[in-house]
C-alpha cells in the first residue's frame, strides 16, 4: 500500500489521486497530502526513529514519498541548541535555538522542502525542476538538482543578495533574474505553470515539497526528549513553515510520542516593512491585506503570503500571536544572536529574535517556559546587510609594542558592540 | 481592441483548452460575468457562494494585483491585460 493514499481540497474537500497538482480545479483551494495512518502508525515508534540516519530521513515513513530519498539524503537533524546567554538576556531558563543556519547542503530550512520535493519529482518521472524563490529556495533546488542530474531553472527577483546569487549560479542552473519583487517572480511562475513540463517545487509539487517542513517540528519535540515545547516562534514568508511545524508535533502526538501532549504556542514573526500576516494576526482581521514588500529581510519579504491563511490559523488555534519588527530590530536581533550564541543568522533570523524580544517583554513566555526560536538562514549569505554595522578591526604591527599600545588606547571590537 | 484575458491551467477545460480569451473593456466584476456567458460553469471556481472573488483567487490587471487597485470594480480599459491566478497554495494544518 502507498503511504500516500490521495491530495484533498482543505476548502472543499474534493479528493485527487497523488500527482503533481496544487490546486483543486473546483475551488482552487490548495491541495494537501492525505498519508495513510492505518497503514504508517503500526510501523513507526520511538525507537525505529531513534535508530534512524542522522537526517529528516529519520521520518521517512511520516514523509510524503514512496520509496527511499534519492536526493538530499543528509538533510536536516541540526542542532537544537539551550541558549543560556541569549535567555538570560530575555529573561528565559529554557530557552533554546533550532539551528537550521547549519543545515546540509545550503544552510537554510528549505533544504527540507526540496529533499522532499526533489525525491517526489523523480518518482513522477520529471527530469527538469523549477522554482520562484526569495534566494534560499532557489540555493537548495540549485544544489539538490546538481546533485541529482536535474536541469534546474531558478527565478528570482533581480535585487537579490550577491551570495544568493552566487550560491545559485555555482551549482550550474538556470537562473532568471526577474526584474521585480518575488510576488511577480511567483505570479509570473504560476503562469507559467505546466507549460514547459516542468515540476515547480513550490508550485504544482507544493503539498509534497511543504511536508518536507514537517520534520523541523519532528526534530524539536525529538531532541526535547519526545516533548513539545511550550512556544516556537517562527519567521513567516508565504507562511508554510509556522503550519508544518504545528502539523508535525501533532502528528507526533496522534502517535503517541510525546511526553504531555501539544501545549504549543506559535507565533509568526514578520518585519513591519513586509507583514500582512502580523498585521492580520494582531488586528484581529478575517483576511490579510497583501502588502508591497519594502524591508532588508528579502527573504521573508513575500507580500502575498501563498499560506498566510493558514499562518493566521496555526496562530490562532495554538493560541499563540504574531509581531513585527523594525529594519534597526533586524539588526539588532542579528547581533544580539551573534555575541551571545555564536550564531550568525540572515536577516530573517534578526526579525525572528527581536520578536521574540519583543514577545518576551509582552509577558507572553513564563520564566522557565520551554521556549524554541526557529533560525533558518545562515548570515553569511546577507552579508551586505551588516557591512558597516559591526564593529571595527583594529589594525596592529606584528609586534607587542604595538599590542600593548593597541589594547591600552583602542576602543576594542567587544567593547564597540557591548 | 480587446482585454486579453490569461486563463490559468484548472480551467482552460471551459475554454476549449484556450490559454488566452477576449473580453470586452468595463471591470473585473463586469468581465467575470461575461466569462461565465462565453463558457459557462467557469464561474464556480472563480466566485464563492456570495457572489465574491474566491480568497484563493488572485487577479492581475497589467501585472497589478486587483487588491491593490479598485478590487472587483476595477476599470478595464481596451487592450489591458487581465490574469487570474489561483493562489500558490498548499500545506494542511493539523487534522
Amino acid at each position: 500500500m502507498a503511504k500516500a493514499l490521495g491530495l484533498k481540497c482543505r476548502e472543499c474537500g474534493e479528493e485527487y489521486p497523488v500527482s503533481p497538482v496544487h490546486v483543486c480545479d473546483l475551488c482552487f483551494g490548495p491541495l494537501e497530502v492525505q498519508l495513510n495512518w492505518e497503514e504508517i502508525t503500526p510501523r513507526v515508534s520511538r525507537d525505529k526513529i531513534a535508530a534512524g540516519p542522522p537526517s529528516m530521513w529519520r521520518y521517512h515513513d511520516l514523509l510524503p514519498v514512496e520509496g527511499p530519498p534519492t536526493v538530499g539524503k543528509n538533510v536536516g537533524w541540526t542542532p537544537l541548541v539551550k541558549a543560556e546567554r541569549l535567555g538570560h538576556e530575555l529573561g528565559l531558563t529554557n530557552l533554546y535555538i533550532k539551528n537550521d543556519a547549519v543545515n546540509h547542503p545550503t544552510l537554510s530550512f528549505k533544504d527540507r522542502v526540496v529533499a522532499c520535493a526533489l525525491t517526489k519529482a523523480r518518482e513522477f518521472g520529471y527530469d527538469t525542476v523549477a522554482c520562484a524563490s526569495t534566494g534560499n529556495l532557489a540555493n537548495s533546488v540549485a544544489a539538490h538538482a546538481a546533485e541529482g542530474g536535474f536541469t534546474a531553472y531558478v527565478f528570482i527577483p533581480s535585487d537579490l543578495e550577491q551570495g544568493k546569487v552566487l550560491g545559485t549560479l555555482i551549482y550550474g542552473a538556470n537562473v532568471l533574474s526577474v526584474s521585480g519583487n518575488y510576488d511577480e517572480v511567483n505570479r509570473l511562475c504560476a503562469e507559467a505553470g505546466g507549460k514547459y513540463g516542468w515540476a515547480f517545487v513550490n508550485i504544482n509539487l507544493r503539498p509534497f515539497y511543504g511536508d518536507g517542513s514537517k520534520s523541523f517540528g519532528y526534530e524539536i519535540a525529538e531532541q526535547l526528549g519526545w516533548r513539545a515545547p511550550d512556544h516556537v516562534v517562527v519567521p513567516c514568508a508565504g507562511g508554510s513553515l509556522i503550519s508544518k511545524i504545528y502539523k508535525g508535533l501533532n502528528e507526533f502526538d496522534k502517535l503517541g510520542f510525546l511526553e504531555g501532549g501539544v501545549p504549543t504556542k506559535m507565533y509568526a514573526a514578520q518585519a513591519k516593512g513586509c507583514s500582512p500576516i502580523t498585521t492580520a494576526i494582531k488586528t484581529s482581521a478575517e483576511v490579510f491585506r497583501p502588502q508591497k514588500p519594502n524591508t532588508i529581510a528579502k527573504s521573508i519579504a513575500i507580500g502575498n503570503p501563498a499560506d498566510g491563511y493558514l499562518a493566521m490559523d496555526t496562530v490562532r488555534r495554538s493560541g499563540g500571536w504574531a509581531d513585527d519588527c523594525t529594519e534597526e530590530e533586524v539588526l539588532d536581533g542579528i547581533r544580539l544572536l551573534g555575541r551571545t550564541e555564536g550564531i550568525f543568522t540572515e536577516t530573517a533570523g534578526g526579525v525572528t529574535v527581536s520578536v521574540t524580544k519583543r514577545l518576551a517583554e509582552q509577558g507572553r513566555f513564563k520564566k522557565d517556559d520551554v521556549v524554541v526560536i526557529a533560525i533558518t538562514g545562515n548570515g553569511l549569505k546577507t552579508q551586505e546587510v551588516v557591512v558597516g554595522q559591526l564593529g571595527q578591526t583594529v589594525a596592529i604591527q606584528p609586534n607587542l609594542a604595538s599590542l600593548d599600545a593597541a589594547l591600552g588606547t583602542e576602543k576594542l571590537l567587544a567593547a564597540a558592540l557591548g | 481592441m480587446a482585454i486579453q484575458v490569461l486563463i490559468p491551467t484548472p480551467l482552460r477545460k471551459f475554454t476549449n483548452n484556450q490559454e488566452t480569451v477576449t473580453a470586452s473593456a468595463g471591470t473585473v466584476a463586469t468581465l467575470i460575468s461575461e466569462l461565465e456567458t462565453q463558457f459557462p460553469g467557469i464561474n464556480r471556481s472563480l466566485l464563492d457562494d456570495k457572489g465574491e472573488l474566491r480568497r484563493f483567487v488572485n487577479v492581475y490587471v497589467n501585472e497589478e494585483d486587483i487588491r491593490f487597485l479598485d478590487r472587483e470594480n476595477t476599470v478595464l480599459n481596451d487592450g489591458d491585460a487581465v490574469s487570474i491566478v489561483p493562489a500558490i497554495a498548499g500545506g494542511s494544518a493539523i487534522n
